[in-house]
């Protein structure tokens, strides 16, 4: 037997542990036996992993369903290399996976992609992610005022040592500053608002109520919400905390393209320059209102007030001042009061466990997963609670809320529907169950790394070489809205374009290509070279003369799709062969191109 | 029903495509037998999609010498109704050409608002429906079989997607100069049947594993996208061959270059084209940005109108001009206007409908509509009428509900005439 094929079988048997709990909807699960789970005094991993199991098998008993099956540990390998690096896993990584005790190897690995050897890989991959989040796939381009490579950057270094979440909101939601690396007030964080500062700050109130609470204000910009609790006053009375703050444009000339700095001024009220408000009479509050236009036309007055309801005003009475209303600087800082209250608003903790989650199964606990709220209740109301508390605990530990997702039972089970589960299909509009893993379309970020990883197409180059060629790649797709929304949309959504791109671009031209270096003898005269050196995946597997071709058709699968090809592929694989009279290399690119382009290889399952 | 569909499939052609001689392995429909026989016996649509919301108050129901005016005059054109002095040459072309006055909308947010106007539905978190292109491309499916290229392809922009009919019914995005990526093969014809050969048996493995409807719509988009690349018929988007002529007459813009490529797709017979054209969320500024995107709209939707109709294709072809709202009567502190839904105006023509009309009336101050309003769902209903297609026609959402096309909206009967 070969090593690789050993490796299959291993690959595609279950972890029957989970399976047995799953059904069984005991408690007891994976993590909770482990000895070494991180714990402190208030949170503990295990406890927490178990809890959900608990909550969601329990509710599995009351709808009458069966979850399917434990995916086998090829398949769950994969999901969770995407899910926490952003790739596929290697074959060498597949095969120390398997190397570990089947009992443990699940937590083994998770551990091991959320400890150090791949801590700048997660930290990576995470801010890819996160910038895709805070500032859009276009943000950064040519029409944006945020500067791309600096943010990223920036988001790195905070995944890398895993700064709370917390801190994070507070650095970009008060961040002043340039977001031009070369100016001397340069800060990276200050992006996160660049784009988001025209109209008063109407993008950054809406934006920051949806990133960090989870809640949908927008479209109460214009009018009461006609279904939900919202209130038009909500909304500007939000947006009254960013009146301090513009966004100036800064370019060295002409020619330059326009970037950001935040600045924070003082602000008298609206309409009111400093001269107006200086003239009024001692003893009268320096309060600076804005206003906002109700649909029948007539103007309201708003303060800031966060969206439950505290108003600056009130707080800062209980400190003992009455110049809460105030917009000076010296009294007031109206975005460092908000960072406060969102980091003390039980939605941070919410709105942070629902998106995780969401991320994690592609359907969070409400659709969309930022417009919670009354009208909105959400799937698994418990399960979210214990994952607030318990991130709110854990110190907004995002490290940890990942953890305790991906070793769930829920998040380790197959894909595959079982004949009870069937209609657990939330892509039907039925509200989650999680008795399955649902699939679903892998970004245009997680296509490219992967295709990068499986084939070794860019061993030479550097990291920032790296993030740039990809960002170009992925940037194709994406188009923005341009309105005052900031929409985006990307045609790599399991479309055509996105198709075409799978079979016929250059990146799959070059994956899909045998490739060889000559290799120089280091002490070879000039002009004697030593054999032809395979480079890249598919080179290599063709060249070495260990594997038979069954073995190697065998590799490809387990690279493309972490499992061994069934008797039927094998043979339309040798029917290639024929049809290449024999010649396996050229053989192997067609094999490989069909797996690249294969539903199994783009979608996450 | 949706889901019944009448095509043959890829996998049908590919799965245990055993013994792979490239004949046996033909996609279903082949360039030679298609591409002579493109009769027209269904209608088209093209949707000039003003992404932003335009400010309607000042291009088709002008309020002269009332606060609210804006500073832009009305003239007269050769329709019943008077339009903006910016678009000289649609004047023109106005008999074409009717004016809804009464879209009365709710959705005043882009998202939203652009979601409801292009569906029919306000946005549902449980369930995502198809957009007037996809609901097109598929109810038109039985009269396009030899249709080679996308039934649906969006100009410069995402439009909205298919939502329960699946991915086999996205728009094609392209941009304003047509280009297509990645449409040339990387190995000859038969080598790439031989790929596909395995392509289908790997697809075919995970699609009937009960993993979910995204494992078998996959096969469904590889099919369309085998089948364009493939196509002669993909020299429809090749704007560049049109004679400078042509070219000049829908101007050097982005709008214009896609006006143009909308006729050409609709001549070659793709029913559904989408051309997007934004910039319009004016809330500061809005006049002087008008005297620059107006002209650039006036070329190119004039060409189009008259160029179909010189074709003779204008009676095939329905022209919807819309965003996802109007714009605020009151204009703000920055010289701007706001969104608005509650009273705005829709353009429509051609494909049959009576041209030259204004219908409906808004207030004095443009603030309500004063006549019977019409809403997203009557405007699409009266696109599906104008194409042909029944409204007594519903789709089975996935969620197993009975959903009318449309929104079960009513058509403007004054444009059926």
């Amino acid at each position: 037997m070969t090593h690789a094929s050993a490796l299959f079988r291993t690959l595609c048997q279950t972890v029957t542990l989970v399976a047995a709990v799953a059904v069984l909807g005991e408690a007891r699960c994976l993590a909770a036996t482990a000895q070494d789970a991180v714990s402190d005094a208030k949170v503990d991993d295990a406890q927490i992993v178990a809890a959900i199991n608990k909550s969601l098998s329990a509710s599995w008993r009351d709808s009458g369903v069966t979850p399917s099956k434990p995916a086998p540990d090829g398949a769950w390998a994969r999901r969770v290399y995407l899910d926490l690096v952003g790739r596929i896993p290697t074959i060498d990584e597949l095969e120390a996976f398997v190397a570990q005790a089947a009992k443990s190897r699940r937590r083994w690995l998770v551990d091991r992609l959320l400890g150090d050897s791949y801590r700048d890989e997660h930290a990576r991959w995470r801010a890819t992610e996160w910038a895709n989040l805070l500032i859009g796939r276009t943000g950064g381009g040519r029409n944006s005022l945020a500067v791309r490579e600096p943010f990223e950057k920036y988001l790195r270094v905070a995944f890398a040592e895993n700064r709370p979440l917390d801190q994070l909101m507070r650095e970009m939601v008060t961040a002043s500053g340039s977001v031009r690396p070369e100016d001397d007030d340069h800060n990276p964080a200050a992006n996160y608002l660049a784009d988001k500062m025209d109209e008063n700050g109407v993008q950054a109130t809406a934006k920051t109520a949806q990133l960090f609470l989870g809640v949908s204000v927008q479209c109460t910009q214009c009018h009461n919400h006609p279904f939900n609790e919202g209130r038009q006053n909500q909304f500007w009375e939000l947006a009254a905390f960013f009146r301090q703050t513009r966004a100036e444009r800064v370019r060295d000339d002409e020619d330059d393209r326009p970037k950001a700095r935040i600045v924070d001024r003082d602000f008298y009220g609206e309409g009111r320059d400093r001269m107006a408000a200086l003239a009024s009479l001692p003893g009268q509050a320096d309060a600076a209102e804005t206003y906002y236009e109700l649909r029948n036309g007539k103007l309201k007055v708003a303060y800031p007030v966060f969206i439950d309801g505290n108003s600056l005003h009130d707080v800062f009475l209980e400190r003992g001042h009455d110049y809460g209303d105030s917009g000076r600087l010296a009294l007031v800082n109206r975005r460092e009061e908000l960072a406060g209250f969102i980091a003390e608003s039980p939605d941070f903790a919410r709105s942070a466990v629902n998106r995780e989650w969401g991320r994690f199964f592609g359907y969070g606990f409400t659709r969309p997963v930022d417009d919670m709220g009354a009208h909105n209740p959400p799937s698994h109301p418990d399960l979210m609670a214990t994952l607030a508390t318990a991130f709110r605990d854990a110190d907004y530990d995002l490290l940890r809320l990942s953890r305790w997702i991906v070793l769930s039972d829920a998040y380790g089970l197959d894909s595959m529907a079982g004949r009870s589960n069937q209609d657990d299909e939330p892509s039907l509009g039925q509200p989650p169950l999680f008795t399955r893993f649902y699939l679903r379309q892998l970004s245009a970020e997680q296509i490219y790394e992967s295709l990068i990883t499986a084939t070794r197409a860019d061993e030479a180059l550097s990291d920032d070489r790296r993030d740039e060629a990809r960002r170009r790649w992925t940037r194709q797709f994406a188009t923005a809205f341009g309105n005052d929304e900031n929409g985006e949309a990307t045609s790599f959504n399991g479309s055509i374009p996105q198709s075409l791109a799978m079979m016929n671009s250059e990146l799959v031209r070059r994956a899909t290509e045998l490739g060889w270096v000559e290799m120089k003898k280091k002490s070879a005269a000039a002009g004697d070279y030593a054999e032809k050196k395979p480079a890249g995946f598919l080179s290599s597997i063709a060249a070495d003369r260990s594997l038979s071709n069954a073995d190697r058709v065998e590799k490809l699968y387990l690279a493309a799709l972490a499992r061994k090809p069934d008797r039927k592929e094998l043979a339309v694989c040798n029917q290639l062969l024929v049809a290449r009279k024999g010649n396996a290399a050229e053989a192997l690119r067609d094999v490989w191109w069909a797996l690249l382009n294969s539903n199994e290889f783009i979608l996450q399952h | 029903m949706h889901s019944g569909m009448t095509r043959r499939h890829f996998l049908d052609h590919m799965a245990g495509a055993a013994a792979f001689g490239a004949a046996s392995f033909a996609l279903g429909r082949t360039v030679e037998a298609a591409a002579s026989q493109l009769s027209r016996d269904h209608k088209s649509c093209i949707l000039l999609w003003m992404s932003g919301g335009p400010p309607t108050i000042d291009i088709w129901d002008m309020k002269p010498g009332v606060a609210t005016g804006g500073p832009l005059r009305p003239i007269r054109t050769t329709g019943d109704v008077e339009i903006t002095e910016r678009l000289p040459l649609v004047a023109e072309q106005m008999k074409h050409l009717s004016v809804i006055r009464s879209m009365s909308t709710r959705e005043a947010d882009h998202t939203r608002g652009a979601y409801y106007l292009r569906t029919g539905y306000v946005p549902n978190p449980n369930v995502v429906h198809p957009s007037y292109g996809s609901v097109i491309a598929h109810e038109m499916e039985p009269k396009i079989a030899g249709l080679e290229i996308p039934p649906f392809v969006s100009i410069g922009g995402p439009s909205e997607g298919p939502g329960f009919l699946g991915m086999a019914y996205a728009p094609l995005q392209v941009d304003q100069s047509g280009r297509v990526r990645d449409v040339q093969a990387l190995v000859e014809k038969e080598r790439m049947d031989e790929r596909l050969a395995l392509l289908a048996e790997i697809e075919g493995r995970f699609a009937k594993e009960r993993r979910g409807p995204a494992a078998g719509e996959h096969a469904k988009v590889l099919e369309r996208t085998v089948s364009l690349m493939r196509s002669d018929q993909m020299k429809a988007f090749d704007v560049a061959s049109e004679p400078t002529k042509s070219r000049e007459r829908y101007g050097d813009s982005g709008f214009g270059r896609s006006c143009l490529l909308a006729r050409r797709l609709v001549e070659s017979g793709v029913p559904f084209v989408e051309v997007d054209f934004g910039g319009w969320d004016l809330h500061d500024d809005c006049f002087t940005r008008l005297d620059q995107k107006l002209p650039e709209l006036d070329r190119g939707m004039s060409a189009l109108v008259s160029d179909l109709e010189e074709r003779g294709l204008l009676d095939q072809t329905v022209i919807v001009w819309m965003g996802e709202f109007g714009r605020t009567p009151r204009i703000n502190g920055d010289a701007g206007r706001d969104h608005y839904a509650r009273a705005w105006s829709a353009v429509v023509g051609g494909g049959g409908l009576q041209g030259g009309l204004g219908i409906g009336e808004t207030s004095a101050d443009g603030s309500t509509v004063e006549s019977k309003p019409h809403s997203a769902e009557d405007l699409m209903a009266t696109v599906c009428q104008a194409m042909g297609l029944s409204l007594q026609t519903n789709f089975t959402s996935t969620n197993g509900r009975p959903m009318k096309i449309a929104g079960g909206g009513a058509p403007i009967s004054e444009l059926f005439a």
